[in-house]
């Protein structure tokens, strides 16, 4: 595969300090595991952090990234394998453990209490007492003043922290971790939603932590950040440890051969089709601040793929298109008809049929049955003045069922007892029922076994064959590969490239999401 | 990390003194807001009883304003308790119940045993509310059920251990010592000893809500219940502690409610529950959690009681008095939404202000 660097050795158990660097490491893990249930998400992973370095953390979406921080801020417990906290073997007991020994976490979902002023979020538990354990604000207030001071930043310790920006509420996590002396600083994604400035600052106050020795675990997608930040890195991939070591030397193209680096199998088939007119339209659509100027066009018979890491707005565009959302700006055209923007019965209307990402929250009513699942979207269809006869709705379940080799013991169990890709079929069932023009599939096989994952490739590709448009969105890169003719693929809320199936390699893919690859290629 | 500066140049020099001076701006908003949300039920008292003293110049006699203060005394000490429930997100609608429950227990000792001090007497009703309080604590702390259908479930089950227990009878006030009885009715420096015992359950709730971490805690919880959890808040411990000082408030009610009364059933505070939220919600603390004040818990209590009297003195029929209310509450909760919203707005405003005077 390429590794540089001696990746292997650099991750065995019980030999630390192998790059050269001197010193015991603040925080380690060794061979550390973690599952949830039958998913693995952390399969022997090791870490090392040392005192005034930035390391980077990298890996595709689902790598086990976030897994690994929420174990070093102490909210899971490693099934095995060794944490370390200067050198000495430790198992905490939750996320005040983990702050008492100096780590403190940086979320990419804000953890701030809203209603309450900054100068409490930052001592949130560890308020400066006077007597009778009373809580002394004024020195609260002043100890806060002070570390903004110290970060340069202005910002009203007594103001609610509600209404603040993405920067400011770092800033006052920043804060937070000053304010215990904390020697381990994980930012999770830190700069995803900041302005180039922001940014600047940030990286600032970032530099200044290292060099008072602080060691910081930067996580970012943005590999040229990245680079000009963080010494040394450790990459993930699938809950594996992948290669740690220095980054001097290496180039982004580098790290992204490191975080996708896997075979391409050849599970995905996708026959051949030749593409009818175009059915999905979508001009120079907007949604503020979530996506911009967006326009895409799928043919009859075609699969799209949409491509992007998590947070490039993916997901904010299909809703959009079937109308959950409602876009500031632009336009969706179904077979030739403008759809009216914010409707999702007028997209359902004009044919389009939306799988979402989340079935559990999203695409199923859990606690109901199969049939009464799958024929959620079909209701009016079947029975007169709309009522629904539960022989027409059996039918319809019984039919699909069949057709898309749905695994039930009854079609009357609830749908929550199906395993995921069988629950898949039956989110998949409701909208074939329909017979759509356009299915928007999100994720269509998150979270599904391998052999359920052909089967319902096969059925888009079958579907495609039909002469159904299909955009589908993915993370999986072998996936997209596979399935679609033509790939698009966003960064930050914009198209950056359409790459067709023959110039589409996971090399170029992952360039562009990661927003080194101009329009066109 | 703890000699950290980090090197001023473009931000620092260009941010100047502006973004300074409207972060005072929005704090002054906020503050008033606070401050505001009291005063305007202190407004509204004031204007209620002005209107009906002119109706009836009776109504602001000393004896008639005691008659105000000691009738909400008793809802104002749940809704003490019911707010440190409600700041973190949660409710307690067996507050009625666990009042008389404790009532008849407390009532029933004291006429079985006449020589019983009156300390002990009031710590059993303390103790009753206390054990009623620790179990909804347990039941929502431990089991992750919601408090809403907990609170609905003992509020039946406490009601209905009370009629089991009495059986159909009642204490009157003849088999209560008259220490008691004079506890309920008597005053200090003239002003009724319920009402100085509420004040001061007003004051400890209000200094442990302001000035103990562990009360600073609660506001967290209700306010963002995950990042309470990261910030390593022992959530469950804290919301156990709340339901159960709820509980041992309104014990503590129920005994002085008999104190008050003197004759005591199993039906003593049926529907006290509603009133007492009504009474917080009135008073600003928000039922989704994470904001409000004791004290003004206690004075949407008393606004609430106020009006239900100055009602009564312009010989209101009581249909209207119950609609009165309900619009009350309705306007409360209107206002704070739209306080709220323009709070947010505001909030927002000065930080992205702030924002563009510091990027470059």
């Amino acid at each position: 595969m390429g590794q540089p660097g001696t990746g292997a050795a650099r991750s065995a158990p019980g030999h630390p300090a192998e790059s050269g660097r001197a010193g015991t490491p603040v925080v380690a893990l060794r061979g550390v595991e973690k599952s949830f249930g039958a998913v693995r998400a952390l399969r022997g992973v090791s870490l090392e952090l040392f005192p005034g370095e930035v390391h980077a953390l990298l890996g595709e979406n689902g790598a086990g990234k976030s897994t690994l921080i929420k174990t070093l801020a102490g909210v899971h417990r490693p099934d095995s394998g060794a944490f370390l906290i200067d050198g000495r073997q430790r198992r905490l007991s939750g996320p005040a453990e983990a702050r008492d020994a100096g780590i403190a976490v940086i979320y990419q979902e804000p953890t701030l209490f809203g209603e309450l002023s900054i100068a409490e979020n930052v001592f949130m538990g560890r308020q400066p007492l006077r007597s009778g354990r009373r809580i002394d604000t004024a020195a609260m207030r002043a100890r806060t003043a002070a570390l903004f001071d110290r970060l340069g930043v202005r910002l009203d310790p007594d103001r609610p922290a509600s209404g603040l920006s993405i920067a400011d509420q770092q800033l006052v996590e920043i804060a937070k971790a000053l304010s215990f002396d904390a020697r381990v600083l994980i930012m999770d994604e830190p700069t995803a939603a900041l302005s180039d400035a922001e940014v600047r600052r940030l990286f600032r106050v970032v530099r200044a932590l290292r060099e008072q020795g602080a060691a910081v675990l930067f996580v970012s997608h943005r590999l040229d950040e990245v680079l000009s930040l963080c010494q040394r890195a450790t990459v993930l991939r699938d809950g594996e440890h992948v290669w740690a070591g220095d980054l001097a030397g290496h180039t982004p193209d580098d790290l992204v051969r490191l975080m996708v680096g896997r075979e391409l199998s050849a599970l995905f088939p996708k026959q051949d089709v030749t593409p009818g007119e175009v059915v999905l339209s979508v001009r120079r659509l907007t949604r503020e601040g979530v996506f911009v100027d967006v326009s895409l066009d799928v043919r009859a018979g075609e699969i799209v793929a949409l491509s992007g890491l998590v947070g490039a707005g993916r997901s904010e565009v299909a809703r959009a298109v079937f109308g959950i959302d409602r876009p500031d700006a632009g336009e969706v055209w179904v077979a030739g008809q403008r759809l009216r923007p914010g409707s999702p019965t007028a997209a359902m209307a004009a044919g389009v049929g939306f799988v979402p990402e989340d079935r559990r929250q999203q695409g199923l009513v859990m606690d109901a049955s199969i049939e009464r699942n799958a024929a959620l979207a079909s209701l009016g269809r079947l029975g007169p003045l709309g009522l629904v006869r539960r022989r027409a709705e059996r039918r319809l379940a019984q039919d699909w069922a069949v057709k898309l080799r749905l695994k039930f013991a009854r079609l009357t169990d609830p749908v929550g007892v199906l395993s995921g890709g069988n629950q898949q079929k039956v989110v998949l069932a409701k909208w074939l029922a329909r017979a759509p023009r356009v299915l928007i599939v999100d994720e269509p096989t998150r979270g599904i076994d391998v052999g359920t994952k052909a089967e319902v490739h096969r059925l888009l590709s079958e579907l495609a064959g039909q002469g159904v448009a299909v955009l589908m969105i993915s993370s999986e890169l072998p996936e997209v590969l596979g399935m679609a003719d033509r790939v698009l693929v966003m960064h930050e809320g914009r198209l950056v490239a359409e790459l067709d199936r023959a110039e589409a390699t996971e090399e170029r893919v992952a360039l562009a999401a990661a927003g080194r690859l101009g329009v066109g290629g | 990390m703890s000699g950290l500066t980090v090197e001023s140049d473009v931000d620092q020099a260009s941010a100047g003194q502006r973004p300074a001076r409207r972060g005072a701006a929005a704090r002054r908003l906020v503050d008033r807001v606070g401050r505001v949300r009291e005063l305007g039920i202190l407004v509204a008292l004031v204007v209620v009883v002005a209107v009906t003293a002119v109706a009836n110049p009776a109504f602001v006699s000393p004896q008639s304003l005691r008659d105000l203060l000691l009738n909400a005394s008793i809802i104002a000490l749940l809704a003490v308790g019911q707010t440190l429930v409600v700041v973190t997100r949660n409710v307690d609608l067996s507050v009625g119940s666990v009042l008389g429950l404790a009532a008849f227990l407390t009532a029933q000792t004291f006429a079985a045993n006449p020589g019983l001090p009156l300390l002990p007497g009031l710590l059993l009703g303390v103790l009753i509310g206390l054990a009623c309080g620790a179990l909804n604590g347990l039941v929502v702390a431990a089991g992750q059920v919601p408090s809403l259908v907990v609170t609905l479930g003992t509020l039946y089950v406490f009601r209905g251990l009370d009629f089991t227990l009495a059986r159909g009878r009642q204490v009157n006030a003849a088999d209560l010592p008259d220490a008691l009885l004079s506890l309920g009715s008597g005053r200090l420096l003239g002003i009724p000893n319920l009402v100085l015992i509420t004040l001061v359950v007003i004051a400890a709730g209000a200094l442990y809500l302001r000035a103990y971490r562990s009360g600073r805690e609660l506001y967290a919880i209700g306010s963002n219940p995950d990042a309470a959890v990261l910030a390593g808040i022992p959530v469950g411990r804290r919301v156990f502690v709340a339901f159960t000082v709820s509980g041992a408030v309104a014990g503590l009610a129920g005994a002085l409610w008999m104190a008050r009364y003197g004759t005591v059933d199993a039906a003593a505070g049926t529907g006290l529950e509603l009133q007492v939220v009504s009474a917080v919600v009135v008073g600003g603390v928000v039922i989704s959690g994470g904001s409000g004040t004791v004290a003004g818990a206690a004075l949407g209590a008393l606004l609430l009681g106020t009006i239900t009297s100055c009602l009564v003195v312009l010989r209101i029929p009581a249909f209207w008095q119950q609609a009165i209310t309900g619009a009350l509450l309705l306007a409360a909760i209107t206002v704070d939404r739209l306080v709220a919203l323009r709070l947010a707005a505001a909030l927002r405003r000065s930080s992205r202000a702030g924002r563009r005077d510091e990027g470059g």
